[in-house]
């Protein structure tokens, strides 16, 4: 078991289930026997503005918010959070994102543009970089809806956790009815070659 | 047993475990969470409120009455509760009183950011401030003994950061054998005449040096002494910030705000070199550790606005020449590109949209208030000049038509939502009716309050627990407060609302306008139903960008390589609305087929 503390940051837009992803992440990291915190805002991230929640686990963690600059792994939901968040992780983190596009409102009004290449100019800065099609995993694994997970399993990889405690979590905290299509989801990610 | 918890989900588990009975709030971001986890425990009669106040009298009587009473509120509640909580302090309680204040430095989602610390000394009421979610529980079990022990109220503390980060809990069982409430009268106690109230102030004080003096032994407060060249004095979760970056230091962890430990202030400050202070906002601390003599530096570098983080305590000492090992610290990184903000917005189908493109459209002055109408004010609806408190767009909408002009007060209109009418406006309404305001208020009732959450208030017609209760019925309340012209209207008609909005502005005398579209996310059954969905024909889309002036996230601008950009529908966030339509002057936008 690892002395020192690992660093994740989940960013996205609010609404894309954000919350819940690191709250399976934090799940899988207590049943690994782990000391964990978590920290986000909620309130207005409903309301479709940018998300952040820090992850962090550990033999003993203090802070619930990552040292900027300390991050090990960012966990995107959304290319452009991804890319606004990057100060945040170290040199040489890595870097797992959502192929994915959500237009701020400006953007909806036609008065400025989404930035384009950004996935290639994150590479470029973060060069362990897996970039994963969530809405096409989840839709072969039988539900658009699980997108998260099978991002949850492509950042699964990254880190030093038996397969089991991933599953556990899984069984705890996502309604039964829908559990094979994510467990499904979570292999197909975790399946993943950066 | 172990588990994962929020610091507001371990404030009701420590609830639960103290045997609390009782438990009263208004919603509030960041303490929100509290109410809607003790609703878990059978055993708590737990409900919201109209506001803080109401909370607060519903915990004392409860507290009366022999229970244990669980009160929770945000920082900004704490006003609205102040009236019955200072008075509180002299009567005392029986079972014990707990008042949660979560405190949201930074702002993250309220309009100041006041230290409540401030209220422990005003109010001579003691503190506690746990700093992670396993004290969040720990000090909600220890603040009901104390409350009975020194019979009187005790405030729990937290911030953002503790009230909305999790970490690992070790539950516990219940206590048991607790007093069984009934009826007892002590009227000399809880009757605040100024004979009896003279007669407890003396009390209080001599409660207040009691605590004094527990302090210095109280495990909560606890120093911590490794390397003796800096120590510092810290709480909540600026400690576990500290023990991040400076995991050699000396600490003095404050557990218990109020009233001070100052003998083992005083001892740890003569056991280091170098003494600091880190407390976010207000030197609540640093002023009265110098008042002792003690010579202690914190606020001269540390900022008092906004809340402290890892990187802005790591600024700041280093600043002092107090520079930690390199290997933590991080590289700066500059971002090539510059990106578009993403500001939260209305929901597509949102109710509130229409209203504020009809007010622009009128040019009204629009005081506010607080709830997600507060969007109002930012582009392109751009339609809010006012927001102070909770309730207070009513007063202030009377308060601006008094000063001005007979042709501008016509311009003038108060929006409010049903939860925060049900808190605050009501009154203001009452005022300006007595009064003779001729302003117009418009009651956007969603049925929900909705930024926080989606809690349940006295117009919904349910309770915290689900259950089906009366719905308040705000037509009717606002003509028995006195006011004429009551209309309702539907908000997603975009002509009805405009009309009938220019009629009450040009009426001289006091009007409310109610919508009645629920919220999109109202989950219960039957309330909120989406429409059909609305595509845009491209043949007849001339790009005017007529339908882009709400905002509405559903709607995108595809500019098509500069050649005849047009707008697009996206049908996953279509709710059917039908506002977009009726702004298209081309009939480009229709039902789908």
């Amino acid at each position: 078991m690892s002395e020192r503390v690992t660093n994740i940051l989940l960013v996205g837009v609010g609404g894309q289930g954000i919350l819940l992803a690191s709250e399976i992440l934090s799940e899988t990291f207590m049943l690994a026997g782990y000391d964990v915190k978590k920290s986000e805002i909620h309130g207005m991230s409903q309301r479709g503005g940018s998300v952040v929640s820090h992850v962090r686990y550990g033999q003993e963690v203090f802070s619930p918010l990552v040292p900027e600059g300390e991050g090990d792994i960012l966990f995107g939901f959304e290319l452009m959070e991804t890319y606004r968040y990057l100060p945040l992780l170290k040199k040489g983190g890595a870097v797992v994102v959502n192929d994915l596009e959500i237009p701020p409102s400006s953007v909806l009004m036609g008065q400025e543009n989404y930035p384009e290449g950004l996935a290639e100019k994150i590479r470029e800065k973060f060069p362990d970089f897996l970039l994963v099609d969530g809405q096409g995993l989840a839709r072969e694994a039988g539900n658009l809806r699980a997108a998260n997970t099978v991002l949850l399993g492509a950042v699964s990889r990254r880190l030093d956790i038996a397969e089991s405690y991933w599953m556990q979590a899984l069984e705890k905290m996502v309604p039964s009815k829908a559990l094979d299509v994510n467990r499904k989801a979570f292999q197909l990610g975790r399946e993943l070659q950066g | 047993m172990r588990e994962i918890l929020s610091g507001n989900e371990a404030i009701a588990r420590g609830a639960y475990e103290a045997g609390v009975k009782v438990a009263s709030a208004y919603p509030g971001t960041p303490s929100t969470e509290i109410l809607e986890n003790v609703i878990f425990y059978k055993e708590i009669n737990a409900s919201w409120a109209p506001n803080e106040k109401v909370a607060l009298e519903v915990g004392i009587g409860a507290s009366f009455a022999g229970a244990r009473a669980l009160v929770a509120m945000k920082h900004v509640g704490v006003n609205v509760a102040a009236d019955p909580l200072f008075t509180l302090s002299y009567t005392g309680v029986k079972g014990g009183l707990v008042l949660v204040t979560a405190d949201d430095p930074e702002m993250h989602s309220s309009q100041n950011e006041q230290d409540n610390r401030n209220y422990a000394k005003f109010a001579k009421v003691p503190m506690l401030e746990p700093a992670d979610s396993h004290e969040c529980k720990e000090f909600t079990r220890l603040a009901f003994e104390l409350s009975e022990q020194y019979d009187t109220p005790v405030f729990l503390r937290t911030t953002t950061r503790i009230s909305h980060s999790k970490s690992i809990v070790t539950l516990a069982d219940p206590v048991c054998d607790l007093p069984v409430p009934a009826l007892v009268k002590n009227a000399a106690k809880q009757v605040m005449l100024p004979s009896n109230a003279r007669v407890r102030h003396p009390l209080v004080e001599e409660r207040m040096r009691k605590l004094s003096s527990a302090a210095n032994t109280m495990a909560v407060n606890r120093m911590e002494v490794r390397d003796t060249k800096v120590g510092i004095i810290t709480s909540g979760v600026c400690y576990h910030y500290v023990r991040e970056i400076f995991p050699n230091f000396s600490t003095l962890k404050l557990g218990m705000l109020h009233p001070l430990p100052m003998e083992m202030i005083r001892e740890f400050a003569a056991a280091v070199d170098r003494l600091f202070v880190v407390e976010e906002l207000d030197p609540f601390f640093e002023e009265q550790i110098k008042a002792q003599g003690i010579s202690i530096s914190g606020k001269d570098f540390l900022p008092l606005c906004g809340e402290l983080t890892p990187e802005r305590i790591r600024k700041a000492f280093a600043g002092q020449g107090i520079v930690v090992d390199s290997a933590t610290a991080h590289e700066e990184q500059s971002s090539a590109v510059s990106l578009p903000g993403r500001p939260p917005n209305m929901c597509p189908g949102c109710p509130h949209r229409g209203v504020f493109y009809a007010l622009k459209h009128l040019n009204a002055y629009v005081t506010g208030d607080i709830g997600c109408y507060t969007l109002g004010f930012l582009p392109p609806l751009s339609t809010m000049e006012t927001c102070v408190c909770m309730g207070a767009s009513i007063g202030n909408a009377s308060g601006v038509v008094k000063a001005v002009s007979e042709e501008e007060r016509k311009k003038v209109v108060a929006v409010i939502g049903d939860s925060t009418f049900c808190h605050t406006g009501i009154n203001g309404l009452m005022d300006m009716v007595y009064n003779k305001v001729p302003a117009t208020v418009v009651i956007l009732d969603n049925r929900i309050t909705a930024m926080t959450g989606r809690q349940d208030n006295p117009a919904s017609g349910h309770t915290l627990s689900n259950e089906a209760t009366h719905r308040m019925d705000i037509p009717e309340l606002c003509r028995a407060l006195g006011v004429r012209h009551v209309r309702v209207v539907n908000p997603f008609d975009l002509d009805e609302t405009e009309t009938a909005l220019k009629e009450e502005m040009e009426r001289p005398e006091p009007s409310v306008i109610i919508t009645d579209k629920p919220c999109v996310l109202v989950k219960r059954v039957g309330v909120f139903q989406r429409g059909p969905l609305y595509v845009v024909d491209t043949e007849k889309c001339t790009g005017c960008r007529a339908c882009l002036k709400i905002g509405c996230p559903a709607i995108q601008w595809h500019p098509n390589d500069g050649v005849r950009g047009m707008s697009h529908i996206d049908p996953t966030l279509c709710t059917g609305c039908d506002v977009c339509r009726q702004l298209c002057k081309f009939s480009a936008i229709g039902r789908a087929k």
